[in-house]
């Protein structure tokens, strides 16, 4: 008893866990991939000033949402990293270089172009690779005696290459409008214009893959359709649809923190979907949160440490963001 | 052509390289953090402003050195369960947890304190600040602490029951997990070794100053600093080592026997094998040059107790001696080394030379990358040694691997090797042009760069010195 009350909550915090990176995280990679579109100097600097004080932290829920998974959920880590790897690598290596290239650009004036191309690429793969790796979840693995039983590039297909470019069209909307959010002038409204189009392509990439992830696997048809949970999953896209909606609206009358807050909900609400389409599987179709469970030994050890730190995390994140929650300029903060 | 190399070799091939470069990293600022701290103390003890300049100086460094820490580290996190999906689902239960708490000791160290320490002196005062530099300082020995544990309860496994499922999972208490026979003498062995590498870059970096200018103030004390350091600490590791030997002759012979080349047992007293090639195929040292009866002395502290060979144990258990007898050959030459440089100092100092003599500057700035090789030589020769089980004696490597392709692999490999270099290349290029400026009689803080909300800052300061000194 006591060990399926760990293992939800060990699901929750992971989830959890991913849902803080893929927000926080995916407003700086946004920035990343936008880069080439600001012009070189104030704009681009404006950008980076705006995400230097909190894009490493919004990285390190990575490590968490890996390390947590590795301990809860040894299976599912040993199941799922085989079944991407080419993808985990990219997004690594792709993080290595956006990450040094953030700090050297400034460093080293000479290469700064060089570092600039660094970082807009490599957040373009790590962007990239979390989506298609995503689909590739989706779509589902194959399995056999609890291992991953497919080739190494079983991950690739349309599904997966659609979510691939969703994400990248999703995270460089957050970047958008965070910029909105924390910059003035030209930049901000280079910002605007650029969040209009990317908030289009972000509904139609949502919209292209709901469509075609209830194709995929009866059960997903089943969750989202059949009586009496329609009720309840219906309620998903129709708050993507009011979301949408005032995401357009705050954009066109210049609101400045509504469409970022409205492109982190539409993230919630894509993410809240997946957790409908999936659970209680945490490898689809093929190993329950159940299976994968660590021993209850193994995830109530962990489960003390974590009550007691993941709360200083948060408040030190929060704490970060008060701090620099005025408008990025040229120099740093004002 | 790459479908026919073999992806287990690869995939060793691929976590060798890049646990092997993210150690340099921690290698250096574990032992930093500490020389800070002890920094930090004397200029609040004594006053003098001589230390509160190295301070600034190494922090710098410090903070380049900790970023490409991380950066290295995330991918550690993945490593596992990318190749070596097997050994994770097996060993997750028990070396899962160990690594979650690394995690979370790491981040709390980074979020609480490592900010403060880099950016927050004229914020918080100088005893809040010093607070922050301790709790550095002891983050990075805890990390060192629970990453150990693992490795320790690879090389000797304890407190475990096996279940259904085949799984290594906690038998009762986690204490007999963490604190495994071999878990003591590591964790000194492995501390020891990152003060003494700080030691000698230290060492290197004043004794390259010391050639230009001897009268530097911040030179001449940091290199008096790394001396004492050498020539106290470089014994107390041969006799740790010594130790460590002898635990690992008790819980693992055979990694032992591997390292000193005795492929036949010698019941009158083993010898010393100074240089050969031992050959697993031939169960023999090729070119052998030996001393009678050294190697019982050293292992057994009886020069005719008798030892094991390795033809005792069974062909398949053998580890790759060829790998491990020269990879504790380059360890223990440069220990040595590093204590021959320790007596020099002492001798120079007695006759009150430490910043005259001319050739001691050139050999410590020689030695200076001595401890990073040193350090790497060792895991070669414990991780190597452990073959072929990643488990001891349990699990095997052959049994370890992920379902891999050759080809992914590979091309992954390649792709570790050319980004390491590139972006890691320019962060040592970074450091490097840090240490050849000489520490000024002011030297200029941090200046006040944005904080990190977790503290990791790859690169801050790196401009500083720049910027100041144009």
């Amino acid at each position: 008893m006591i060990s399926i009350d760990l293992t939800i909550f060990w699901a929750a915090i992971i989830g959890f866990a991913v849902m803080a990176y893929v927000v926080m995280d995916g407003f700086d990679l946004g920035i990343g991939i936008l880069f080439p579109s600001f012009s070189i100097g104030d704009e681009r600097d404006q950008a980076m000033n705006s995400i230097a004080p909190v894009w490493d932290g919004n990285e390190t829920w990575l490590v968490m949402g890996g390390g947590g998974l590795f301990a809860a959920f040894p299976l599912a880590y040993a199941i799922i990293l085989p079944a991407t790897y080419p993808l985990i690598i990219a997004m690594l290596l792709g993080l290595v270089f956006r990450g040094v290239a953030f700090e050297f650009r400034w460093r080293d004036a000479g290469h700064r172009a060089l570092w600039d191309m660094a970082f807009s690429l490599g957040s373009v793969v790590a962007a990239l690779a979390q989506g298609i790796t995503l689909g590739a979840i989706l779509q589902g693995v194959r399995v056999e005696n609890d291992a991953y039983a497919g080739g190494w590039l079983d991950w690739l297909s349309p599904f997966s290459l659609l979510t691939g470019i969703a994400v990248v069209i999703g995270y460089a909307l957050l970047g958008a409008t965070w910029l909105i959010w924390k910059t003035e002038g030209t930049s901000q409204r280079h910002a605007r214009r650029l969040a209009f189009w990317l908030g289009l392509g972000t509904l139609a990439a949502l919209a292209a893959v709901s469509a075609a992830t209830p194709f995929l696997h009866y059960d997903y048809w089943r969750r989202w359709f059949a009586l009496p949970g329609v009720l309840l999953t219906a309620q998903v896209p129709l708050l993507v649809a009011i979301c949408a909606a005032t995401l357009f609206w705050g954009l066109k009358r210049d609101f400045e923190r509504l469409p970022f807050a409205m492109a982190l909900a539409l993230f919630l609400l894509g993410f809240l979907g997946l957790g409908i389409s999936i659970y209680p599987y945490i490898v689809p179709r093929a190993v329950t949160i159940w299976d994968a469970a660590a021993p209850p030994e193994s995830q109530s050890f962990m489960l003390v440490g974590a009550l007691v730190i993941v709360p200083v995390i948060l408040a030190y994140t929060g704490w970060a963001y008060w701090v620099f929650r005025g408008k990025a300029g040229v120099h740093g903060y004002h | 052509m790459l479908g026919q190399l073999d992806p287990v070799i690869l995939a060793r091939a691929q976590f060798a390289f890049t646990v092997s470069f993210h150690f340099i990293f921690p290698a250096f600022s574990i032992g930093l953090a500490s020389y800070l701290m002890v920094l930090e103390a004397l200029w609040l003890k004594t006053g003098e402003g001589v230390y509160a300049n190295l301070y600034r100086y190494w922090l710098k460094i410090f903070a380049v050195t900790f970023g490409m820490g991380v950066v290295s580290g995330v991918v550690m996190s993945y490593q596992f369960g990318t190749n070596w999906s097997v050994f994770s689902t097996k060993a997750g239960p028990i070396i899962g947890p160990l690594m979650a708490y690394e995690v979370l000791t790491a981040f709390f160290l980074e979020a609480g304190f490592l900010g403060v320490m880099l950016f927050g002196i004229s914020k918080v005062g100088k005893g809040l600040h010093f607070f922050a530099t301790c709790m550095v300082a002891l983050g990075t020995l805890i990390s060192a602490t629970w990453i150990i544990a693992v490795n320790s309860w690879m090389q000797t496994p304890a407190g475990f029951a096996i279940n259904a499922k085949g799984q290594f999972v906690p038998a009762d208490s986690w204490l007999p997990i963490i604190f495994t026979a071999s878990f003591p003498f590591r964790l000194v062995h492995t501390v020891i070794a990152a003060y003494l590498t700080t030691a000698f870059v230290v060492g290197a970096v004043g004794a390259w100053h010391l050639l230009r200018d001897r009268d530097n103030p911040g030179a001449r004390k940091m290199f008096s600093m790394a001396m004492w350091m050498a020539a106290i600490v470089a014994p107390i590791q041969i006799l740790a080592g010594d130790a460590h030997g002898l635990n690992t002759l008790e819980h693992q012979p055979a990694k032992v026997l591997a390292m000193e080349g005795d492929y036949q047992p010698s019941p009158n007293g083993a010898p010393l094998i100074l240089f050969g090639f031992p050959s697993n195929d031939e169960a023999r040292v090729r070119y052998e040059v030996s001393i009678p009866h050294i190697g019982s002395l050293i292992l057994k502290h009886d020069p005719y107790a008798p030892l094991q060979g390795l033809t005792d144990f069974q062909r398949e258990d053998w580890p790759p001696a060829h790998i491990v007898f020269w990879s504790f050959r380059i360890m223990v030459a440069l220990g040595f080394a590093m204590l021959g440089v320790g007596l020099w100092s002492l001798f120079a100092r007695a006759r009150g030379r430490l910043y005259d003599w001319r050739w001691l500057h050139r050999v410590a700035v020689a030695m200076g990358p001595a401890g990073f090789i040193a350090v790497i030589a060792g895991w070669v020769t414990t991780e190597v040694g452990r073959q072929p089980f990643t488990v001891y004696g349990l699990l095997r490597t052959a049994e370890s691997h992920s379902p891999l392709a050759a080809p992914a692999v590979a091309a992954s490999l390649i792709a570790f090797v050319l980004v390491y270099f590139s972006a890691f290349g320019a962060g040592t290029y970074y450091l490097l042009r840090l240490m050849a400026k000489a520490p000024e009689r002011k030297e200029p803080e941090l200046p006040n760069l944005p904080q990190r909300a977790a503290g990791i800052t790859p690169a801050a300061g790196v401009g500083a010195p720049l910027t100041a000194g144009e």
